[in-house]
């Protein structure tokens, strides 16, 4: 549903944007996870035809943002940072003109409005001015309206920011039902978000990817402990029992070979625990053959230190 | 066009929600009927001396009322209440979409921006005649009690005369908001352009140097004068269009530039 491709966005000498490519499938929730300033939006504006890329390509449903902005902009569905609210509008009229300029038929106008009032809960407050909602009341009045028109491509910019911790949670919940009709990309700065809402995550920093994988897998990798990867030429089942054996090993995943009979496996220990040694030992004891061994965990623990440091700079200082 | 017609009922709407328009249209009437009250009790009078004079020496009176008191009211209006009250009406029509978050939402519609431009210009139009019609009654109520009757051929070249400066003036506020998300600063910056091209434009009238000459050509308060005479000249209505597609298309490339500048 979206494809990109080495996309790059500079102001001047700076990148905002460099050379990021992803995919992602039609029904899936794609998170972007990454400090302020790491490239989140200026990615999503491009992808709403809102900026013009640098350099790459992107595509949504197989238009290109740039080319056939119009087109794009028919199928997907943004909110940005801020809601985009008039104050002095009602909740009902504010969404029929968003579905108006979105090119909603006049016939399929009141139908809409009423459906996404109801995928986001507010129809109680339809008669309401904006101005006079609560903010997590605003946010849900901006998710509904870039879902007014059906898209088939939803973008929200930090969906849940300023929002208290139940508001949020109805959001996320939200978000996730929406998901399957819809392909959903979000972003945001809390790690717990894209756990508990996204099938996929991209963490982004300093405008470019530093990693792609299942919430599951990322929180391992980030907080669940260490993992060492090796590659070992042998016997797939020696291999796992070898390493079953080793003293403090939590799990052990042993992928097939891809060529020349070479075995790629991961380790996982607890926080701190460093079974290099041990694995090692285990291995070349065993009679296999041993190619390449090292820890993974520790360029994404940088990524999340610096997740988290980004939120309080002004401890950093003071421990220095 | 369905696009333009959704922008413009939301802007006309949204004029309506906000005290702006009834602060603006309030102030425009109550300046306006002070205004063409005092200019006809004052031509009034001055008629009432030439009559005498002219019952002394014989001569018929050479005072024409009815066209003195529609010439000085459009005269006032279009050189001092105009420029004042306009840049009230446009400072918030692009700087509040900008400052909302809005314009980022209608530039990731599937509209042009030619549709976002044409739409917000038409509902700032619209409310121009709004508070400029009620003024027409004026004329009604004078008119009854006029003899000879009321040129209403010159009333009407008169408003449009009016009419079409209005129209440049909420071109070039429309523009100026464009350019900043603060509509304080959009308001003043017209304000203070509108009384520039107003103080420049005064300070040649009475001069026909060959540089005053060219000011006076560009002025775009010179130009309605000849309207106000119920002269309906080719030449004045192309300037002022050619001044509102000016308008028009620099706010184009400033929404386009919006596109390119860093956020």
């Amino acid at each position: 549903m979206i494809e990109v491709e080495h996309l790059t966005k500079s102001y001047g000498q700076a990148r905002a944007v460099n050379d990021i490519s992803f995919k992602v499938e039609k029904g899936e929730i794609l998170g972007f996870l990454g400090p302020n300033g790491a490239g989140k939006t200026t990615t999503m504006r491009i992808l709403t035809g809102y900026l013009p890329a640098t350099g790459g390509t992107a595509r949504i449903a197989g238009f290109d943002v740039f080319e056939d902005s119009m087109e794009v902009r028919k199928r997907i569905g943004y909110l940005p940072e801020t809601p985009p609210l008039y104050p002095d509008m009602s909740v009902s009229d504010y969404l029929a003109f968003v579905a108006r300029i979105k090119g909603v038929e006049a016939a399929d106008l009141s139908k809409r409005v009423e459906e996404a009032m109801r995928m986001t809960n507010i129809t109680d407050r339809k008669d309401w001015l904006i101005k006079k909602l609560s903010r997590g009341y605003k946010q849900r009045v901006g998710i509904a309206q870039a879902v007014v028109h059906n898209p088939d491509v939803v973008i929200l910019d930090e969906p849940t920011v300023g929002l208290d911790p139940t508001q949020r949670n109805e959001v996320r919940n939200l978000i996730k039902g929406l998901a399957g009709e819809h392909t959903i990309i979000l972003s945001t700065h809390i790690l717990s978000e894209v756990e508990t809402t996204c099938d996929r995550v991209i963490i982004i920093n300093k405008g470019k990817i530093s990693a792609i994988d299942t919430p599951d897998n990322l929180t391992k990798q980030l907080k669940g402990g260490e993992r060492v990867k090796i590659v070992v030429r042998g016997e797939a089942d020696g291999l796992r029992s070898a390493l079953e054996d080793v003293e403090g090993a939590k799990a052990v995943e042993v992928e097939s070979s891809d060529h020349d009979g070479a075995l790629a496996a991961t380790v996982d220990s607890e926080l701190g625990v460093d079974l290099r040694g041990r694995i090692a030992a285990k291995v070349v004891g065993s009679g296999l053959e041993l190619l390449e061994l090292r820890s993974v965990s520790l360029s994404l623990e940088e990524i999340f230190m610096q997740l988290t440091t980004e939120e309080k700079p002004t401890e950093e200082k003071a421990a220095l | 066009m369905k696009g333009i017609l959704a922008i413009f009922r939301r802007e006309l709407n949204g004029y309506f929600v906000s005290p702006i328009a009834y602060i603006v249209i309030g102030a425009f009437l109550v300046a306006a009927g002070f205004v063409f009250s005092i200019i006809l009790s004052s031509v009034m009078q001055y008629a009432m001396m030439a009559q005498a004079q002219a019952a002394r020496s014989g001569a018929p009176p050479d005072i024409d009322v009815p066209m003195q008191v529609i010439r000085s009211f459009v005269g006032f209006v279009g050189t001092y209440v105009l420029p004042i009250l306009m840049p009230m009406l446009t400072m918030g029509i692009y700087a509040e979409d900008r400052k909302r978050g809005t314009m980022e939402m209608l530039m990731t519609s599937p509209i042009t921006e030619i549709q976002i431009v044409l739409g917000k210009y038409l509902a700032s139009l619209t409310l121009f005649v709004v508070m400029l019609a009620p003024t027409l009654l004026y004329y009604v109520i004078v008119g009854a009690y006029s003899d000879p009757p009321l040129p209403w051929r010159i009333v009407g070249s008169g408003y449009l005369g009016l009419f079409l400066l209005g129209a440049v003036l909420l071109a070039i506020g429309a523009f100026i908001s464009s350019l900043t998300e603060n509509q304080i600063i959009a308001g003043v910056v017209t304000f203070v352009l509108f009384l520039t091209l107003l103080f420049i434009d005064l300070s040649v009238r009475d001069s026909s140097s060959s540089v005053a000459e060219v000011i006076k050509y560009l002025s775009i308060l010179q130009h309605y004068q000849e309207f106000s005479q119920g002269v309906i000249d080719t030449t004045n209505i192309i300037f002022y269009l050619s001044g509102v597609m000016l308008g028009l298309f620099l706010t184009l490339r400033s929404l386009d530039s919006m596109r390119w500048r860093r956020a």
